[in-house]
């Protein structure tokens, strides 16, 4: 078991036009990867724990940058870096769940590189696969998380399949909270898919964590205006302050009108593959005041139905403590 | 006392180039016709590589040449072999494999082939010891006294030995090491007081920023060699001796390191990779870990697993401490468990204590010496376990450490020795009165979700030896040269000693040049960088040397201008006549007559009793200026303390397990302070070191497969930014150790282990005297504690997760 840390050979591509880029992904199809920001890339290529033959480097391409208001929102070019989605204007002013999670991603530096569509279909980060494990969802035919003396304090309480892995990503919960869609582009054209369904669990594809097919790239975010200026709230607890995976984190969007909720969106990150609707708890404060009454009502419908693994218990206490807290602030 | 230099903020010359990059670490060498090599590790944590098929490696394009254990001296066993078949631990080199540039030297390692032989493993002590469970190696798991010397046997205990031993409870089993001294059953039962507690407490790696880079060439038989150690003269003698080479045929270039915290005091095995493979090649290799090899390279802190039973009189004096240490020594077997109990005996002074201890191999990555190693963490655990004891008489956490502090009359560790000074009472009241103690501790605690906590913690670390050789010379040009065989490890403790030897002189920084980083330049023999030792040892040596340049230049004065060497005095350019000072000769003058007389004036002679080292040293600067060259043989007589105490204020999150660090005051006792900013620093470093053992850093290995799951600088998690406090108060007493020339001691661990204590001790005090017993506390024990999943500290989890 070598340890690397020189980039393996691998064909490099450097388009400047989209066209250019689907047209490649499309011909390397699974052969190929897509570079963004490369957070996520170089540890799998440097670790050469993947293999691809070519890579596809997305960031000549100027048309993948930036954020535009649109008709209906924002739309945020795939490529837009983390920081730039953090320190936005717009962001910041109507949607500030989405600048809130951006900004405890990683680390300032990583931010600066890191893009948003980067941080969205990065892979998980359950540490056997990682290594290079013959795992499930590495095409293997064993979880060695999930069994009594796996070291799985990180891992999945909801949605196990095989593979106990959680949704890493921070913008992502936020996204999902304000009903964002994502869209994918490839040589037969554009599909646009709402963020709830873009992740996807072990049980639908055990091999990837979005609905992206070999040849397709997410171009861009958009976020409608469902929920601009609603109330929102934020949190990650992570063992760190920065540089750091969630343990488990919390996007919340609430609408309130005469004093009360009349619509919200709770949303936990790191509980399980993706990112989870606590619609039970959306129900619950559905027409009711924010504030301690509502939080102890809620109780532990958060955690309910949650399977906890040896060492992740936890994830139970601090995922209910965390909706409560949205109620509170 | 006031100095022109010591207790003086300086600017450290190398400073500059650590912002600017042009500071030269051994990866920033090059050297013509230089290649680079890579390492092949085992996949497995334990095995034989039966057979090994790197014929076509060898066939690659650039690949130059391969060495394998067979090409190195027999390593000793069990032990940390440079490159080795049997395998130990995930992560161990096996071969090298030598190419013209590092990408090929990778394809090359995924072109050989082998097979491994497995053999059983185990990476938790406790399942070692069980009666039945695996041997890190074949022959045992532990280093015992036999009838040949220390051997590699097995130690088992009974099931119940380990259950009880699990469960909180004293084991009746066997031992390695045991020490004691004093009537420990008298003194318990003059205790009124008895706190009896199982701890756990995790190892980790140094992760120190720079990967280790060796770089070794051979010209007219001599080996020039660039490393990346702590020390600079220490590495001289033992590498030369790894490299089959003498004293002389070595050149040791090391300018400057990017931190080591104990995994690189002196030359590592790995070093002699790069040494036997550019032999072997006839060409210059450069060999640069990875991050991930730097984990397994590295080595370690040992974790413990514990028992401690302490008694306390009516009066708040520690009486008695019982200690049961269980070391996860790795696959090198090397634990901290004795330096764990003999911190014990240094900040609680008990009047009887027991220590009974084994370190057991485990197929994990090697331990070695990390930052005070076994006195850190041991504090660590100690600081609420005595928080318990206090609260249990009902007396003030700050007074119960007061009573038991060590003062000059202490006598400490297993041989109850003395020591040289200790000034801990004034520490703790300066401390408590920066922190204002008594106020934090009566303010309001709870806050909706938040509460407060507040903590105190000591640290001790032995800081000073004695026994080395210094050399200062005064140039023709009269410049003072400083040489320092002091290694450049980031404390810039190198540039802070040789400030001795210019305060002697008398002279301004300015005109001072400090010599180092190159073993060619002359420089003396030196102690290595560990320890906390260096401010003590080598304010020492500077001082002789100093003193030995000073007695020549009056010689030669009073030789040239009459009178005897008494009748003159120095004012750091010039050596006069006290009584008539214009009568005297510059230190260029002296410098030049010193040339001119030889002998023992321009190094051409020199003492008998100084190092060979140290001689081969002045054998390069001689009759280059005069010469001032001395062994420290100034009284030492017991050990010089580094002492610390710190004050925590943490504000803990009872929804998220998270806290943050509102405060934090910490005081260094280690005599005079020689470098103000210095220390500061150095506090300031410990203490995030602590908040890092307090809170975050940890080995996790897998049972099932013997993985570690944490190789990488983001999931080893070392504390960031954002996890230390805004602003880390530091002081020192600043009263002098008589057994120092100038007064001082070092600080360098005792800095960490306060810290670490302070904040164990805060989080104790957050959950209302909830005792965690083991490092670290992470967020997800704090909900299970709060949530009443009681978090079950009576048993002893394992110490890597």
């Amino acid at each position: 078991m070598p340890s690397h840390d020189v980039m393996p050979d691998i064909e490099l591509y450097q388009p400047v036009q989209v066209e250019d880029a689907l047209d490649l992904a499309s011909r390397l199809a699974e052969r190929g990867w897509l570079l963004g920001g490369g957070q996520d890339t170089y540890g799998w290529l440097k670790d050469r724990n993947k293999s691809p033959e070519a890579m596809i480097d997305l960031n000549g391409i100027e048309a993948l940058r930036g954020i535009r208001e649109t008709a209906s929102g924002l739309e945020i070019g795939a490529l837009t870096t983390l920081t730039e989605v953090a320190t936005n204007p717009l962001i910041r002013a109507s949607y500030s769940l989405l600048s809130d999670a951006a900004v405890k991603v990683a680390s300032p530096q990583i931010r600066n590189v890191g893009t948003v569509g980067g941080n969205l279909v990065q892979d998980v980060r359950c540490w056997y696969y990682r290594r290079g494990l013959s795992c499930y969802r590495a095409g293997g035919n064993l979880c060695y998380a999930d069994t009594p003396q796996g070291m799985n304090r990180e891992h999945a309480i909801f949605g196990a399949s095989r593979c106990v892995a959680v949704t890493p990503s921070d913008t992502a919960p936020a996204l999902v909270a304000l009903d964002a869609s994502m869209v994918i582009r490839s040589t037969s054209g554009e599909r646009v898919v709402p963020a709830a369904d873009f992740f996807v669990g072990p049980n639908v594809d055990i091999r990837h964590t979005t609905v992206l097919q070999p040849g397709e790239i997410l171009t861009a975010v958009r976020i409608p205006n469902t929920w601009a200026n609603a109330t929102f709230y934020f949190e990650k607890v992570a063992d760190r302050n920065v540089w750091d995976f969630a343990l488990v984190s919390i996007a919340v969007a609430m609408r309130e009108s005469g004093g009360v909720i009349q619509d919200s969106r709770f949303v936990a990150g790191a509980v399980q593959c993706t990112p989870r609707r606590l619609e039970a708890v959306e129900a619950a404060v559905r027409g009711k005041a924010r504030g301690e009454a509502t939080a102890m009502t809620i109780g532990t419908l958060a955690s309910n139905g949650a399977e906890p693994l040896t060492h992740n218990g936890y994830k139970m206490h601090l995922v209910d403590n965390l909706a409560k807290r949205a109620l509170l602030a | 006392m006031s100095y022109m230099h010591i207790g003086k903020d300086f600017t450290p010359p190398c400073a500059q180039g650590k912002i600017t990059g042009a500071a030269r670490y051994a990866e920033d060498f090059r050297r013509e016709g230089m290649v680079f090599a890579r390492l092949l590790t085992s996949p497995v944590p334990s095995g034989m590589v039966r057979d090994i098929d790197v014929s076509e490696a060898l066939r690659m394009d650039g690949v130059v040449g391969i060495l394998t254990a067979e090409d190195l001296p027999a390593a000793a066993r069990p032990g940390v072999p440079a490159l080795s078949n049997e395998l130990t631990y995930v992560g161990q080199p096996i071969l090298a494999i030598a190419a013209i540039s590092e990408q090929i030297a990778e394809n090359a390692l995924e072109r050989i082939r082998m097979n491994i032989e497995r053999r059983p493993f185990v990476v938790d002590p406790l399942d070692s010891l069980v009666e039945g469970g695996p041997n890190a190696y074949p022959e045992g798991n532990v280093m015992m006294r036999g009838e040949n010397g220390m051997e590699l046997r097995p130690l088992k205990w009974t099931r119940q030995a380990v259950e009880d031993f699990r469960a909180g409870r004293e084991p009746d089993a066997q031992f390695t090491t045991e020490w004691s001294y004093g009537d420990l059953e008298a003194a318990f039962a003059e205790s009124t007081v008895i706190v009896e507690e199982a701890f756990v407490t995790a190892g980790y790696p140094h992760h120190s920023l720079e990967p280790r880079t060796c770089m070794a060439y051979w010209e007219n038989g001599r080996c020039y060699f660039h490393g990346s150690l702590q020390s600079q003269s220490a590495a001289n003698a033992p590498l030369s001796r790894m490299l089959g080479i003498e004293l002389d045929q070595l050149v040791f270039i090391n300018e400057t390191t990017g931190g080591g915290f104990g995994s690189r005091i002196g030359p590592y095995p790995f070093m002699s990779i790069a040494g036997y493979l550019s032999r072997k090649v006839n060409r210059p290799v450069q060999v640069r870990i990875t991050r991930e090899e730097e984990f397994f390279i590295g080595s370690a802190r040992s974790g413990m697993q514990g028992w401690i039973k302490v008694g306390v009189k009516p009066d708040g004096k520690v009486a008695a401490v019982d200690v049961v240490i269980v070391n996860d020594g790795g696959s090198s077997g090397s634990g901290s468990g004795s330096s764990s109990a003999g911190a014990i005996s240094v900040s609680y002074q008990p009047t009887a204590m027991r220590f009974r201890g084994a370190s057991v191999f485990t197929n994990t990555t090697p331990r070695g010496a990390q930052r005070g190693p076994g006195q850190n963490e041991m504090h660590a655990i100690l600081a609420p376990v005595m928080d318990k004891a206090a609260r249990q008489l009902g007396m003030d956490r700050v007074e119960f450490r007061r009573i038991n502090a060590p003062d000059h009359n202490s006598l400490v560790e297993a041989n109850q020795g003395p020591v040289t000074s200790a000034y801990m009472r004034e520490a703790i009241d300066m401390g408590a009165q920066m922190f204002d103690w008594q106020a934090k501790v009566n303010q309001p605690r709870r806050n909706g979700s938040k509460v407060i906590g507040i903590g105190v913690g000591e640290g001790y670390h032995a800081a000073g030896n004695n026994g080395f050789d210094g050399i200062v010379r005064i140039g023709p040009d009269g410049k003072v040269y400083l040489h320092t065989g002091v290694g450049n490890l980031g404390t810039y403790s190198y540039a802070a000693t040789v400030r001795a030897a210019a305060e002697v002189l008398q002279c301004s920084w300015e005109n001072c040049e400090i010599v180092r980083g190159n073993s060619d330049l002359g420089l003396p023999h030196s102690s290595g960088q560990g320890g906390s030792n260096t401010i003590f040892t080598h304010t020492r040596t500077n001082y002789v040397a100093a003193m030995d340049a000073v007695a020549k230049m009056k010689e030669i004065a009073a030789a040239e201008l009459g009178g005897s060497p008494d009748d003159f005095s120095i004012d750091g350019t010039r050596v006069f006549k006290t009584a008539t000072p214009a009568q005297g000769l510059t230190y260029a003058e002296a410098a030049q007559r010193a040339i001119t007389l030889g002998g023992k004036f321009s190094g051409a002679e020199y003492p008998e009793d100084i190092n060979d080292l140290t001689k081969l040293a002045v054998q390069k600067i001689t009759g280059t200026g005069l010469v001032g060259v001395a062994k420290d043989n100034l009284e030492k007589n017991g050990t010089a303390p580094g002492l610390a105490i710190a004050f925590a204020e943490v504000e803990l999150d009872l929804d998220t397990g998270k806290y943050e660090i509102r405060d934090y005051t910490a005081v260094a006792e280690c005599g005079t302070v020689v470098h103000p900013k210095g220390l500061s620093h150095g506090m300031n470093g410990g203490g995030v070191w602590g908040f890092g053992m307090a809170g975050f850093e940890r080995h996790v290995y897998d049972p099932q497969n013997g993985l570690p799951a944490n190789v990488g600088l983001y999931q080893s998690k070392p504390p960031t930014f954002l996890d230390v406090p805004r602003a880390m108060h530091t002081a020192a007493v600043n009263l002098p150790d008589p057994q120092s020339p100038f007064g001082a001691r070092g600080i360098g661990e005792p800095a960490m282990g306060c810290a670490a204590a302070a904040i164990m001790s805060a989080l104790t005090d957050a959950l209302d005297g909830h005792l965690f017993n083991r490092t670290p506390v992470t967020p997800d024990m704090i909900i299970e504690h709060v949530a009443q999943n009681t978090y079950n500290n009576k048993s002893l989890k394992i110490n890597t997760f």
